[in-house]
């Protein structure tokens, strides 16, 4: 199992109160794990990455186990606490003002 | 006796303002959306349980909600977005070109005769139309692509497609507004565009005269007249005869003809509302006084609807797509203001009462009136 942690925005938008749980992969990246968690919930689609081209949208990062992995290639391998669900995938809207 | 349900998009969320035919006392619900910028929310006129709203924020970008069951309930729709082909490039604020890039829808508009046919007007400017209730979006990239495309320019707000105007009897013609590119007709549903901007003058152009260019903040059409339009341009309150073929000015004894909402009255195709602004560099009410501007002659002559708006030290704005009648009669007005309150006229304009006063900055408000 792979733990998802979200926004309160796309909490709301997902219609989920705590963690999103996904299926297990064998070898979890940025890129596998957000194609599952768009396709568990299609209302998330174009909110964490654009439609088609799939690009990180500005205020959005990411984190596993206390690393900001925002920058890292979307093929990464995720680490093992995450591909074991020991930790979750952390999707963090950016702080902003306003 | 019937009611009306004003739909109020807020930088912070929607919220729902419910009253009977009275329209003394309001139901006040919301926040929904709580935290999000509702730019827009409108009622289909086939079904009035068949509700649109646009939902966007920096962080998460578009989201598209609809109901059937007049506001009580939502479920996202489709909010993917994408150009017709190649994009291309729009000139930029500097002179330069700049890829065509979709940031938020700014304007919803159902279809008159098909709950699930509606049309989303965007930045950067485009027309796109669902026809399965939202669920999937195509342009009609035959706007985008009319030869003036390239010289279109975003305005400070953006270049965006704020006005969808649908003909009542004729569904092959449709009107929209870009700031800053004009006013654009189509007769053949939306396959292909013309700019109807003769008679437009702004002088911030260097050519004052030319084909697109302008600011045109609204347009506005009474559909039982629905060639005669009236229109807030950045500077300038205008009106056409002949369907946008040309324009004329009316801004007769306005204070300033700076503005941003302009709206007709449903009964009475020569009344027509304003709110003057100070001007474009300020973007507050004349000497601090918040005034409803309404012409009975259809432009030129104005006359200052005061009773219950704030006369001293009030500097709020009124956006575009903050202004909206209702079809009861007498006629309902209401606007929204950036200071959050949603003020009401059960009269006509005569007298204003403020239904609420610190919600978010109001983006729009739109009245439907319930069976």
């Amino acid at each position: 199992m792979i733990r998802v942690v979200l926004p309160q925005h796309l909490r709301t938008l997902a219609g989920v109160d705590g963690e999103v749980s996904l299926d297990a992969q064998e070898r979890p990246t940025q890129r596998t794990v957000l194609d599952a968690l768009e396709a568990s919930y299609p209302t998330l689609r174009g909110t964490i990455r654009d439609h088609g081209t799939a690009k990180r949208r500005d205020f959005i990062r990411f984190f596993a186990c206390g690393q900001d992995i925002t920058l890292d290639s979307a093929d990464h391998p995720l680490a093992d606490e995450i591909a074991s669900g020991a930790e979750p995938f952390r999707v963090v809207a950016a702080m902003a003002g306003g | 006796m019937s009611g009306v349900q004003l739909l109020v998009g807020t930088r912070k969320g929607a919220f729902v303002l419910t009253s009977d035919g009275s329209r003394d006392d309001w139901d006040v619900e919301g926040p929904l959306f709580a935290g999000w910028e509702i730019y827009h929310l409108k009622a289909s006129p086939v079904d009035p349980n068949r509700l649109y709203a646009s939902q966007s924020t920096g962080w998460h970008g578009q989201v598209v909600q609809r109901s059937d069951d007049a506001g009580k309930t939502w479920e996202p729709v489709g909010n993917e977005f994408a150009y017709d082909g190649v994009p291309g490039t729009h000139q930029w604020y500097d002179g330069t070109q700049h890829p065509w890039e979709f940031a938020h829808i700014w304007h919803l508009e159902p279809s008159l005769t098909d709950r699930d046919t509606v049309f989303a007007g965007v930045e950067d400017a485009a027309l796109f139309r669902s026809v399965d209730g939202g669920q999937t979006w195509q342009e009609l990239s035959g706007l985008r692509d009319h030869e003036t495309g390239s010289q279109w320019q975003p305005g400070a707000g953006g270049l965006c497609l704020h006005t969808i105007l649908i003909h009542p009897d004729d569904p092959q013609r449709m009107f929209v507004a870009i700031s800053a590119a004009g006013a654009f007709r189509t007769d053949d549903g939306g396959e292909t565009w013309r700019p109807i901007n003769r008679g437009l003058r702004s002088a911030e152009l260097p050519d004052e005269d030319r084909e697109v260019g302008h600011c045109v903040h609204r347009i506005a059409m009474n559909p039982s007249r629905p060639d005669v339009l009236f229109m807030q341009k950045h500077w300038d309150v205008m009106r056409s005869d002949d369907a946008g073929e040309s324009w004329h000015e009316v801004s007769g004894n306005l204070p300033s003809d700076f503005g941003f909402p302009i709206a007709v009255h449903p009964h009475e195709p020569d009344t027509v509302y304003v709110v003057p602004i100070k001007s474009d560099s300020e973007h507050v009410p004349p000497d601090g006084k918040l005034r409803v501007y309404r012409s009975r002659a259809g432009g030129n002559e104005w006359e200052a609807l005061t009773d219950g708006l704030p006369q001293s030290h009030c500097y709020v704005n009124v956006l575009r797509d903050a202004m909206s009648l209702d079809d009861l009669d007498p006629g309902g007005v209401y606007f929204g203001t950036t200071g959050g309150q949603v003020y009401a006229s059960a009269d006509g304009g005569d007298k204003w009462t403020a239904i609420v006063r610190d919600l978010p900055a109001v983006l729009s408000v739109e009245a439907q009136t319930l069976p």
